[in-house]
């Protein structure tokens, strides 16, 4: 086993190299696409020859892997590029939006999580009983819906029949705290509803599979109140597979929110990732790709980190 | 108790696992509970407490714990009961206690979550009972987590966590079957202060007879459910009045007599100076300049305490872990170090048998497969006269072709280690390595299987390299002994040299440490220990 800075040091080393082969292989994908972007934005009644002058304007007549080791090298030293579409700075372009998605995660995130290690607690203490049937039928019934769906359901009832909050999520820089949660109380309900199912039931599993370890008939045995153990004894220790399934979850709500916004219209990364491959704006996808995939890498590395803190084994070594 | 019936869900129907026990218990006074796995002794020992095991039910019969009835208690009354007034022993103290939180943490949980005391009250308790179980730095060791501690040590703390509340009764569970003899005495030592200074009232369950006469006043045998005798721990000892108990009482004493006896020079393994690392070179090293030679047709046994290399001994002739320094002959060649680079006819000489056969066999192959694979994969032997082979083999263990079709699960653990033997003996080996083949049996059972290994080595001239950490089996089955400690031999020779006085001190240690069936052993042997070491008072003081 190694110790904790080495091991960072190793994840770090392989996210890197996943990054680079995700974005090869975004730009190969994008290659592939059929059309492209000089077409595109000239529309069908362009000449050949006004294609061909803007291809070589934006640097499209050379071959995919020069641009993309060009790109590869600009991006190192730090510059993204243009967006070949607006010309506008990248890292502006997807600054914005890059906040936007986080703040729609963060709020859902900050709800769902102790939502559903507290459900996933109270069902194991009351497993088999009614309590722990309904819980089980919603999560799984809200999970197994479509998330478009979901968020359909909820603007029908929450937006059209009572008019409680928003269908349409529009957020801006400027906005105070308030007015912000307001406008991504559907979005952020409905991302809720998707990822609670999930970590919850984790946590039920993890904790009735150690309801049967010795140290548990042992703490029952003590006489210790059942509520107490599930907090106590077993949920310390089943911590590590219920912190995998929720930065899983975590990282779903920044990288999995593309069909979320798109219904709320909701200015966020996954908007931008949909319109740019429509555009064949390649920079633009290849650098939100990247931040998705990032993101991934990062959160993993920190439920590792997570899950050896929680190990008391390797928290304090002999 | 009075007619306890117990039934516990098995092979999807409920079968009854305690059949009508009766159980007196007088206030102060120690019960042992003795029997194979299965009696229903760990059972009825828990149900004392008013609990019962998940998948089982008391059925039938009453528990009365100082005039309340526990079997119609409800849950909330029996809670408050457990902790405070019966307490409880496990077998496993490094499974028992909670891997998550530190040792006194788990002490003051419930003393204070019952109300007993406030939590400082409990730590200073703590610590006082820490120190007069003889735990090392007693007021900083409650700060550890139960893996920062030895298994000897853990199984001490686990019994001041018992004490702690003061209980009436206290049900120790195996306490110490999962140790070694020296660290057996310790807590052994530990349990019978206990009891006699907090005056409490005990059961203990053990599968040693030698062990329950250490500590128990009266004495019960139990077999399959059912009681077989009870009485006074003396005189059951001095005079057992049913067969099964002689039996218990004299387990171990038998050996097959040997045929054939190994020819002076005729040496079949050689370890010549092997060290053995975790790790690769520079990691841990566990073996250190080990030699030994082994002489065709006889039994080496490596004797030693849990962490003394014995198993990493066996892992490195196998080349499972190749050694860092030194070599393995076999026959006058010297094998490559890691079983990669031997060649299959290598690998069908040397083969092995180990501890648990629950795991060594795959749960979803049937007998005839595990034993049919070995017979394809060194002789290419398929289908008629491979089954014929099998059942051949089957023989041999003294099974019968019925067993043919039967998956593991539906074999008891001495046919499991049987099935192991025979698809050891199904490559025809020159040499088998047993790796503590018998410690997780039963003794009536594991006296089957030396006895079987015995008599196979008579038949085909078979050698040995018997790896266990009890001296008993190595009477019983040994030629020469090697006593290893902390991966260095520290004494190797024929049985009855090593075995006879004058010993090694080691070795001395360890033969003075198996528990003897005489009920003051082990006052007698604490008394020669101890010398002049003064006792630091009773318990009960340092509980007030």
């Amino acid at each position: 086993m190694d110790s904790l800075p080495v091991m960072v040091g190793k994840r770090l080393v392989f996210g890197v190299v996943t990054l680079i082969a995700i974005s090869l292989m975004i730009a190969v994908g994008v290659e592939l696409l059929p059309g492209d972007l000089a077409q595109a934005i000239l529309g069908q009644s362009a000449t050949p020859e006004t294609v061909a002058a803007f291809r070589r304007e934006l640097g499209l007549d050379l071959p995919w892997y020069t641009r993309y080791i060009t790109w590869l090298g600009n991006f190192m030293t730090g510059d993204m590029g243009t967006s070949l579409a607006n010309k506008r700075e990248i890292s502006e372009l997807i600054g914005t939006r890059l906040g936007n998605t986080i703040f729609l995660a963060a709020s859902a995130a900050i709800v769902a999580v102790p939502l559903a290690v507290f459900l996933g607690m109270m069902a194991a203490l009351y497993r088999e009983t009614l309590f722990d049937k309904m819980i089980s039928m919603t999560t799984l019934s809200t999970i197994s819906f479509p998330e478009f769906f979901v968020a359909y359901i909820l603007i029908v009832l929450l937006s059209v029949q009572w008019s409680v909050f928003p269908s349409i999520s529009n957020i801006a820089p400027d906005m105070p705290l308030g007015r912000k949660l307001y406008a991504v109380a559907l979005p952020a309900l409905t991302l809720i509803l998707v990822v609670v199912a999930h970590m919850m039931r984790m946590t039920r599993a993890a904790i009735i599979s150690l309801m049967m370890s010795p140290y548990i008939e042992m703490a029952r045995l003590k006489g210790i109140k059942r509520s107490r153990i599930i907090i106590h004894h077993a949920f310390p220790n089943a911590l590590s597979p219920v912190i995998n399934v929720i930065v899983l979850n975590l990282a779903y709500l920044v990288v999995g929110v593309v069909v979320v916004e798109v219904v709320f219209v909701y200015p966020g990364l996954g908007q931008l990732l949909v319109d740019s491959v429509s555009k064949r704006d390649l920079p633009v996808v290849q650098a939100s790709g990247l931040i998705f995939a990032g993101t991934y890498v990062l959160l993993n590395l920190t439920a590792d980190v997570l899950s050896i803190l929680a190990n008391p084994r390797l928290r304090h070594p002999k | 108790m009075q007619g306890l019936r117990i039934e516990g869900f098995q092979e999807e129907r409920w079968q009854e696992i305690v059949k009508g026990v009766d159980v007196e218990l007088d206030r102060g006074r120690v019960l042992g509970l003795i029997g194979e796995s299965g009696a229903g002794k760990s059972t009825i020992g828990i149900a004392s407490m008013g609990f019962c095991r998940p998948g089982c039910r008391i059925t039938g019969g009453s528990i009365t714990f100082d005039g309340l009835e526990l079997t119609s208690s409800n849950d909330e009354n029996l809670r408050q009961l457990r902790g405070v007034r019966i307490s409880y022993v496990a077998q496993s103290a490094a499974a028992s206690f909670n891997p998550a939180h530190r040792l006194i943490a788990q002490y003051v949980e419930a003393p204070v979550q019952h109300g007993v005391m406030d939590m400082s009250q409990a730590e200073s308790q703590g610590k006082r009972l820490y120190k007069r179980l003889d735990l090392p730095d007693p007021e900083n060791i409650g700060n550890r987590y139960p893996h920062q501690v030895s298994g000897g040590q853990l199984q001490r703390a686990m019994v001041a966590m018992a004490m702690a509340c003061k209980p009436d009764l206290i049900v120790f569970d195996e306490p110490t079957t999962a140790l070694d003899v020296t660290t057996q005495i310790e807590v052994l030592a530990a349990i019978k202060d206990a009891i006699r200074e907090l005056n409490t009232a005990a059961i203990y369950i053990s599968h040693d007879l030698a062990v329950v006469a250490q500590v128990s006043d009266r004495i019960m045998v139990l077999r399959y459910g059912e009681m077989v005798e009870i009485g006074d721990a003396r005189a059951m000892i001095a005079a057992p009045r049913e067969d099964y108990t002689r039996a218990l009482l004299s387990v171990r004493k038998v050996r097959e007599d040997k045929v054939h006896h190994a020819e002076e020079g005729d040496t079949l393994l050689e370890v010549r100076d092997v060290s053995a690392s975790y790790g690769g070179p520079g990691g841990v090293p566990v073996l250190e300049d080990i030699t030994l030679d082994l002489t065709r047709c006889n039994t080496i046994a490596v004797v030693g305490e849990s962490g003394s290399g014995k198993s990493t001994l066996a892992r490195a002739i196998t080349g499972l872990l190749p050694p860092t320094k030194g070599s393995i002959v076999f026959e006058g060649k010297e094998l490559p170090p890691s079983f990669k680079q031997r060649d299959k006819e290598m690998l069908r000489r040397l083969q092995m048998i180990y501890q648990m056969p629950d795991v060594a066999l795959n749960p979803r192959q049937t007998v005839q497969q595990v034993l049919g694979r070995p017979l394809s994969f060194y002789f290419g032997m398929e289908g008629k006269a491979q089954r014929e082979r099998v059942v051949e083999l089957l023989e041999q263990i003294e099974l019968n072709a019925r067993y043919l079709d039967r998956f593991p699960s539906e074999l008891s653990g001495g046919e499991k280690q049987r099935v192991c033997i025979a698809r050891a003996l199904a490559a025809k080996p020159d040499m088998i390595i047993c790796d503590e083949v018998t410690s997780a049996l039963d003794q009536l059972v594991a006296d089957g299987i030396l006895r079987l290994l015995q008599r196979l080595q008579n038949e085909l001239k078979v050698s040995y390299l018997f790896i266990t950490h009890d001296l008993a089996t190595v009477k019983a089955i040994s030629d020469e002994i090697v006593v290893m400690l902390n991966g260095r031999v520290v004494e190797h020779g024929p049985r009855d040299v090593i075995l006879s006085p004058p010993y090694h001190e080691y070795t001395e240690l360890l033969l003075a440490s198996v528990p003897e069936m005489d009920p003051d052993w082990l006052d007698n042997l604490l008394h020669t220990r101890a010398g002049a070491r003064l006792r630091e008072g009773p318990i009960s003081e340092q509980l007030t």
